[in-house]
């Protein structure tokens, strides 16, 4: 306790030098930083700080020193945390590498990938995308047929990835991919990182009822990718995918808390007010106002829930599946309470006649929808639930 | 404030599971039922839980009990829901013993506690007159004419009312009707003149009793607490006890869904476990959603509680809230996944349904404690 004591000084110290004035100014969307190789820095300081927190390794605090990261404990990473939190400071990188692929080249990657890929990553020098669904291939992702033939030193891979977010702006892959087609679906695919600027390797991006979208089409067409770049055994991809999976659902799951990245940063209670008035500091319409402290509360429990996880330590394996549920239909219906709330204020799709505020909620409300379907959708988490944690037959 | 148990109430947690099996399976309750036993609960079983210290969890080393507080209490009550053990503990030993300790006297407390914590007096607390539980529409009137107090009223669905030695009366001194001001709380033998206790009879076979309050004189001595400003203390009481049988419930939850899916495992149709169709493999996945939601929300309200946050009220609510809508839905499924055996009166799941809707009722069902949360939160 006395460390951890010792440490808040100086973290809080640390930060009171390194963290930019600006960056402890609400953030504003074009400023919000990705890295990678072709990044731009509207802001020069958002880049400055990257820098300063890449390099203690507080980007990834958790992870090992000696592959860039912070080395923190759980407690330790809390109070940085905290600390951050404290000073309002923006977020110094956001990252599929830190968030998904990080935990597993950690896990099943050799010594060399360990330290040519983690140290990029947590400087935010490399931006990875991932490469999963496939046009045929969505909840039945083992099905995938992306292929990738041995051709003694390389791989040649050829077919098509769908919903690769930020393809376009991505300077890796971490790809899954058929090594072994005559094998069973689940023991013939492999984990593979390919490089998009190798020749043949191509995206188109995808528009969405919420209009634009980060996701892209990815194509790869005779693809050549050297075989040091497979993690794991070949035809043990399977394996790496299901564990990545878990750190997506796990991160997505947080939604039903924040709003992830679709939060407008409303609250439906604060809208609601605005929009169906005021009856002496209460909600003025009580069936909205019903509705809302239903799911106000099923939030509070949920919230509790995750901290719950937390404090057991290391059980969120087998739940992880009920966050990504649960917390991704909470978002959607958080959304749905705002816009009837809203009334026809809440239909804007354009700033013809709506503020900007009503039509990113618009928006929002309309981007939730791929919440339950992205990371695995909502029906085959109620499968994982109902096999593995309540242990139904198939 | 973690959310875990903390060694104490594991191991106290333990014992009570290991109890409820070996001493108070379903069976018992069962027995109890068909034997339309007076009490409602086995005195012998009370015996063996007072000897094991649960009667005084909530009460002060001072007056004889451990002190292990709500957390203490409330693990115990959720192994004890799990195979419907009906007892006094949350009669006497939650609000009897947190009323007499958060309002009594020196002398109140010396009298009434090291009794509670030996099993010699069981209590019950008199609050809701209406058919539904608000703890500040109290008619029952107390009058001060000449050195005795005169109480006059109506109390209904009083927990274990018919078998409580002591009868705590929460009455108006001051104020109308729906104030939380003006209300004191009086402590009386059951046997005074001007109670008349009538036991009721309840789907869930448990101790109830409507109590008439006429021209019931009481020594000033009587009073637990000052004249009228009790209404405050009452509601952390009865938060307390809505922490404990949110505990209860969600221990009830627990088994009959547990109960459930073993069925949905065994029960063959059309050639296949039934558990292989995903129709009921989804509403299953989604009752264990809701379960896991009501195990954190019924800890975070018993810290609260042991750890006086002044969180307690909003997260007592939660507590019910969600325990109700949960224990709700899966007493409703559990039924619906048994099918026909479901509805027999030999099998023990209805047992859990008829359980679930009066512990939904008491000291105030999700509509209320919704109500009650949106309004501490300023929502």
């Amino acid at each position: 306790m006395e460390n951890l004591e010792l440490f808040k000084k100086e973290v809080r110290e640390w930060l009171e030098e390194n963290c930019p004035p600006s960056i402890r100014t609400p953030l504003v969307p074009e400023e919000e930083v990705w890295g990678g190789r072709n990044a731009e820095y509207v802001n020069p300081e958002s880049k400055l700080w990257l820098d300063r927190m890449g390099e203690k390794g507080w980007t990834a605090p958790q992870l090992p020193k000696q592959y860039g990261g912070g080395g923190l404990n759980r407690d330790e990473t809390k109070v940085l945390h905290q600390e951050l939190f404290r000073i309002k400071a923006r977020p110094a990188l956001n990252s599929f590498g830190i968030w998904m692929l990080a935990p597993c080249i950690i896990e099943f990657g050799n010594e060399e990938q360990k330290r040519e890929h983690l140290p990029k990553i947590i400087k935010g020098e490399i931006r990875w995308c991932q490469g999963y669904s496939e046009p045929g291939s969505g909840s039945d992702l083992a099905s995938l047929s992306t292929k990738a033939e041995d051709k003694g030193e390389n791989f040649l891979v050829n077919g098509q990835k769908v919903w690769t977010s930020y393809a376009d702006k991505a300077d890796w892959i971490f790809a899954l991919v058929r090594t072994g087609p005559k094998e069973p679906k689940h023991n013939g695919i492999s984990f593979l990182l390919i490089d998009m600027a190798t020749k043949g390797v191509s995206t188109k991006p995808i528009a969405l009822i919420s209009g634009k979208s980060p996701f892209c089409e990815t194509f790869f067409d005779n693809v050549e990718v050297p075989k040091k770049n497979l993690v794991g055994a070949e035809n043990s991809g399977w394996t790496i995918a299901k564990k990545l999976l878990q750190h997506e659902r796990n991160f997505i799951s947080n939604f039903g808390l924040t709003g992830g990245e679709t939060s407008s940063g409303a609250d439906v209670v604060n809208i609601a007010k605005k929009y169906l008035g005021e009856d002496n500091g209460k909600i003025a319409h009580p069936a909205h106002r019903d509705s809302i402290t239903e799911h106000k509360m099923k939030e509070h429990a949920f919230g509790l829930t995750l901290q719950r996880a937390g404090d057991e330590g290391g059980k969120a394996s087998a739940t992880s599946s009920m966050f990504k549920y649960y917390g991704t239909e909470h978002n959607k219906n958080r959304y749905e309470l705002m816009i009837a709330s809203m009334g026809n204020k809440g239909l804007g799709w354009t700033n013809e006649g709506f503020s900007d505020d009503e039509q990113a909620i618009t928006k929002a409300w309309l981007r939730t929808k791929a919440n339950s379907i992205e990371g695995g959708t909502s029906e085959v988490q109620l499968n994982v639930i109902s096999r593995r944690v309540l242990d139904l037959p198939n | 404030m973690k959310l875990i148990l903390s060694e104490e109430q594991q191991f106290l947690k333990n014992t009570a599971q290991n109890f409820a099996k070996e001493k108070t399976p379903v069976k018992h309750f069962r027995e109890l039922r068909d034997n339309k036993e007076a009490l409602c609960w086995d005195s012998n079983i009370w015996k063996e839980m007072v000897e094991l210290g649960w009667s005084g969890i909530l009460i002060p080393e001072d007056f004889g009990g451990s002190d292990f507080g709500i957390g203490g209490i409330s693990v115990i009550m959720q192994e004890l829901g799990k195979t419907l053990t009906p007892s006094p503990l949350l009669a006497t030993s939650v609000l009897g013993a947190s009323t007499i300790s958060m309002l009594g006297n020196k002398d109140h407390k010396s009298e009434y506690l090291p009794k509670i914590v030996s099993g010699k007096i069981t209590t019950a607390l008199a609050i809701d007159e209406g058919s539904h539980h608000n703890p500040f529409n109290i008619e029952t009137s107390a009058k001060l004419e000449g050195d005795k107090w005169v109480l006059n009223g109506k109390k209904v669905f009083v927990v274990d009312g018919a078998s409580a030695d002591i009868i705590l009366i929460v009455a108006r001194t001051s104020g109308k009707n729906g104030d939380s001001n003006g209300l004191s709380v009086f402590i009386t033998n059951k046997n005074s003149k001007g109670l008349d206790i009538s036991k009721i009879s309840t789907a869930d076979s448990r101790n109830y009793a409507n109590i008439d309050i006429s021209n019931l004189k009481l020594d000033q001595s009587s009073l637990l607490g000052e004249k009228d400003t009790s209404g405050e203390i009452i509601e952390k009481i009865l938060d307390l006890g809505r922490i404990a049988i949110s505990a209860e419930m969600l221990g009830n939850t627990e088994e009959a869904f547990e109960v459930t899916v073993n069925y949905l495992k065994e029960r063959k149709q059309f050639g296949v476990t039934i558990g292989s169709f995903q129709a009921l493999q989804h509403r299953a996945a989604k009752m264990f959603c809701e379960i896991e939601l009501t195990r954190s929300a019924v800890l975070a309200a018993m810290h609260a509680a042991d750890e006086n946050s002044n969180e307690l009220e909003r997260l007592a609510s939660l507590a019910k809230f969600q325990s109700g809508e949960t224990l709700h839905l899966v007493s409703n499924e559990a039924i619906q996944m048994h099918g026909g055996i479901g509805v027999t009166d030999e099998h023990d799941i209805g047992f859990y349904l008829k359980r679930a809707r009066v512990a939904e009722q008491l000291f105030g069902t999700c509509e209320y404690h919704q109500e009650r949360y949106a309004n501490i939160s300023g929502f």
